[in-house]
């Protein structure tokens, strides 16, 4: 699906978009949702424009058999919904290129910013493509499959390469991302924090290090050994600090996330926990790419 | 280091079950973990200690049956395929 901005209204920051706040997209569809017609007994009445198809046999079961396809794929578009929320991934994925370029920017380079904090807009987060602080999940998407690549053509230059070697990684990788996911999920409910993020936010934070990942992977390619270990060494630090400034607002009380040190066993545990996760991202950033790089 | 998915559906199963074989009475009471003792006042912190008793008494109340049909699927796929 495509879409695209109009060239008169580009409004970025807290100011909100004059258009319907609640539009991700906007709708691009040509015609809407045209229902087919069910009518069995017309016969060569409603034959789709098709000349060939002179028997009215053949034509009734061309419109019975169109009629049966579109009620299965709204049964299946009702039923999948159930399990995967579509709408709600949708806001995930609503981004532009300087939203793209300017998060690429934070995630090797998170020192210079300073307002964290996400948006808000009537107790939902505003899209990402309005807030740079808000998660996304194109990002995380597109570094996961750039890292298969980049490792697919690491392993190339030193002639280990075969396809299912791409799928083996590939399937490693996102059986690391489900682990580190379902840790952090165990951790919080353990430590019974209240917040807001959901499982698509951690998988989004996630995911954040693949870009960091791919760097690497390719700067050992270019520069070898050392050039690897420099940039993993950058990234790695970068990631760090962007988890733990992202984190700290959405795990710690109030008090504690504005910078003053506030004490007691609940901030401490908190804090603790912010520091597990993100210690926990170049260590997986090096365990997933090291044997890439000879 | 390849893990596989498969690999992952095997160990989470094996967790559920080595959780759901602890028995309440002849193991958890013995060593201070059974249900009753996790049940403080409704204060606001319940500590980490009365949280994990709490998901284990959970993980053994819900995933039993469907354990038991897990365990009987993995039986004869093994079975049958090795």
């Amino acid at each position: 699906m495509e879409f695209r901005q109009q060239p008169e209204v580009r409004m970025r920051g807290p100011l909100m978009d004059p258009r319907d706040p609640g539009l991700l997209f906007e709708d691009t569809s040509a015609g809407g949702n045209r229902h087919k017609p069910s009518g069995v007994g017309k016969g060569p009445d409603v034959c789709p424009g098709q000349a060939l198809l002179s028997d009215p046999m053949s034509n009734l079961a061309l419109v019975y058999g169109s009629s049966l396809a579109s009620h299965g794929k709204e049964m299946m578009d009702k039923n999948l919904d159930r399990f995967i929320p579509i709408s709600k991934l949708k806001y995930y994925f609503a981004v532009d290129t300087v939203y793209v370029s300017k998060k690429l920017g934070l995630l090797v380079f998170p020192y210079m910013h300073d307002n964290w904090e996400v948006n808000y807009q009537q107790d939902t987060p505003v899209a990402p493509r309005f807030d740079i602080n808000a998660p996304d999940l194109y990002i995380p998407v597109m570094g996961f499959i750039t890292y298969i690549l980049v490792a697919g053509l690491a392993l190339g230059t030193q002639n280990r390469f075969s396809p299912e070697i791409l799928g083996i990684q590939a399937s490693s990788a996102l059986v690391w991302l489900i682990i580190e996911v379902l840790a952090v999920l165990l951790s919080l409910y353990l430590v019974a924090v209240n917040t807001d993020l959901t499982t698509i936010d951690l998988v989004a934070f996630s995911g954040y290090k693949y870009v960091g990942m791919f760097l690497g992977v390719l700067a050992g390619l270019l520069f070898g050994r050392t050039g690897y270990y420099l940039s993993l060494l950058w990234c790695c630090v970068s990631i760090f600090v962007f988890t733990i400034r992202t984190m700290r607002l959405k795990i710690l009380s109030e008090a504690a996330a504005e910078g003053r040190l506030v004490r007691g066993a609940k901030n401490q545990l908190r804090m603790y926990l912010t520091m597990a996760i993100a210690a926990a991202q170049p260590v997986f950033m090096y365990w997933l790419t090291f044997h890439l790089v000879r | 280091m390849a893990f596989t998915l498969y690999a992952l559906i095997q160990t989470a199963i094996l967790l559920t079950n080595a959780i759901a074989v602890l028995h309440e009475e002849r193991f958890l009471s013995k060593i201070g973990w059974g249900a009753e003792q996790s049940i403080g006042g409704f204060g606001d912190e319940p500590g980490i200690k009365a949280q994990l008793l709490n998901l284990i008494r959970s993980v053994r109340t819900v995933m039993r049956v469907p354990l038991i049909a897990v365990n009987a699927v993995c039986i004869v796929l093994l079975l049958l395929f090795g």
